[in-house]
């Protein structure tokens, strides 16, 4: 059997135990919410601690809470509670598909928002068993020295897989964080950086607390959508995913508009380029394409996952002409993912 | 965050007691506080219809209901699930009557190895409690998180449909080949 490490378990009712428990224990503590990323992790030895603390006791941080402006998520709601959630599918709509296209109903009754956000980078050359990656003297990511998908690069390109990050960076989604000295509210996307290893800005022993939706990004506002490839229909991470959100003016021209990319680059990649292309510009066919060839060059889809890299950049193209397409009301132009929309 | 390359990990287990209710039977277990539901089920309960599989939560052979909703007990504390409603496939059948679903499994072939079935049983169990009339897509779409090597699917999702029926009160039976496949092309000489 794949048996978990030993560690000590806590599992406080209120947030302020919580953070008072991660100020601590210092570098040896974790937080875990579903624990789908972070178990297999352990018991792959790839992530160690010595006090692991559930987040699952707190009832405050999995509430969803919908004044009819700003959305709060709590960052403990399940991903089923997410997708399922009235005004997550009412208001949000591109959302619930992007969750509701992760992984599988089970992993979705016990998978988290905020786990989600915060999940590791992956890699080929790090998501295996232990002696696999002994054979190969471990990888930069880890204990070694060397990225094996870019050996002569001094840095990790593990690629972030999240579905939710993309699709709440488009919306312009903010996350509230939380530890012991105070709290602080910053925009989805400043949690990121570019790094396979230090993927997130974020302190150990701060808690994501809560995702904020603004109310300027709700349907009536604002057309989102998310487009993702994999190689099945459920259980596989993205290899490409597209999140779109689009405003625009009375006119019909792109007021502003938001192009998320994942897994092709260690962080929820926006394609800066194409926004500032298609604002005050009509979102039809020769956008959409100029678009589209913008988000490939922007992307570094690299041999760390399934499927070839240089197919993979292709299908940025395609994938991110989809949801562009999709945010305009035009026909995506590819077949629908397997998943139920 | 970086990864802290120097953790060791806690030198002695700690040990917890704690009350499983498991198929509406309380069972108190002590065991380390990092075992996953799965493996107290197993070796604590000694309630091994419970399979492991992948226990990386990508196959889906462990699954267990907690509270009605079908999770994967590899990914599941045991101590976390202290204090919930567990349900597995030793609870299914009433004395010596099989479940709908059970029934409906074996006579149609769903279950050919039977490693993957606890697991679909249970899923599809919290299935057929939420949507009694469930589509094939629908069917296929909750067992989506489970891994079945042998049997190609077809018979697993007749099998569900056939119980949700039974389930219904309904009499119709599958059709005479899905019991005895096809009858063989006639070969000309």
């Amino acid at each position: 059997m794949l048996r978990l490490p030993p560690f000590d378990f806590r599992a406080p009712r209120r947030l302020a135990e919580a953070a008072a428990i991660l100020a601590g224990e210092g570098d040896g503590a974790r937080v875990v919410a579903g624990g789908t990323d972070l178990w297999p992790n352990m018991k792959r030895r790839h992530q160690h601690a010595t006090t692991v603390v559930s987040l699952m006791g707190i009832p405050e941080l999995a509430a969803v809470d919908d004044g009819g402006g700003e959305l709060r998520l709590g960052a403990t709601a399940t991903l089923a509670q997410v997708a399922a959630s009235d005004a997550v599918r009412r208001r949000y709509p591109a959302l619930a598909c992007a969750v509701r296209s992760i992984s599988s109903p089970p992993l979705r009754n016990m998978g988290t928002l905020g786990g989600n956000l915060c999940l590791d980078t992956r890699c080929t050359y790090y998501n295996q068993t232990e002696p696999w990656r002994r054979a190969i003297d471990f990888c930069m990511k880890e204990a070694g020295t060397v990225c094996w998908v870019a050996p002569s690069s001094p840095r990790c390109w593990a690629h972030a897989a999240s579905d939710a990050a993309p699709m709440l960076c488009a919306l312009g989604a903010r996350v509230l964080l939380r530890a012991h000295d105070g709290e602080r509210v910053v925009p989805l996307e400043e949690l990121y950086r570019d790094d396979g290893i230090d993927y997130l800005n974020k302190r150990r022993e701060e808690i994501l607390c809560a995702v904020l939706l603004p109310a300027e990004a709700a349907v009536e506002h604002c057309a989102g959508s998310f487009w993702k490839l994999r190689r099945r229909g459920a259980i596989d991470f993205a290899v490409v995913s597209a999140a779109a959100a689009a405003w625009f003016d009375a006119g019909g021209a792109v007021e502003r508009l938001r192009l998320v990319l994942g897994a092709v680059a260690s962080r929820p990649l926006r394609v800066v380029a194409a926004e500032e292309l298609l604002a005050g510009r009509r979102l039809d066919e020769e956008a959409v394409a100029e678009a589209a060839r913008l988000a490939r060059k922007a992307a570094t889809p690299m041999d760390n996952t399934d499927f070839q890299a240089q197919w993979r950049g292709l299908m940025v193209e395609r994938y991110a002409a989809a949801a562009l397409r999709q945010a305009a009301g035009l026909e995506p132009g590819i077949r629908p993912p397997h998943h139920p929309l | 965050m970086s990864e802290p390359r120097n953790v060791e990990p806690a030198a002695e287990a700690s040990r917890v007691t704690a009350t499983l209710r498991v198929n509406g039977e309380d069972h108190t277990v002590v065991f380390p506080v990092h075992h996953t539901l799965l493996e107290v089920l197993r070796e604590g309960c000694g309630l091994t219809g419970t399979k492991h599989g992948c226990e990386l939560g990508e196959c889906g052979a462990c699954a267990v209901l907690l509270d009605g909703r079908p999770v994967l007990s590899c990914l599941v504390l045991a101590a976390e699930a202290a204090g919930h409603e567990v349900e597995t496939v030793e609870g299914l059948q009433e004395g010596n009557r099989l479940h709908p679903l059970q029934a409906a499994f074996a006579d149609l072939g769903a279950a050919q190895c039977g490693y993957c079935t606890p697991g679909i049983l249970m899923t599809a169990k919290a299935l057929l409690a939420q949507n009694p009339e469930p589509t094939a897509e629908e069917i296929e779409e909750a067992l989506a998180g489970n891994l079945c090597r042998c049997t190609g699917y077809r018979k697993i999702v007749q099998a569900v449909a056939w119980a949700a029926a039974i389930l219904r009160g309904e009499e119709e039976r599958p059709p005479e080949e899905a019991f005895l496949g096809s009858p063989l092309p006639e070969v000309r000489r």
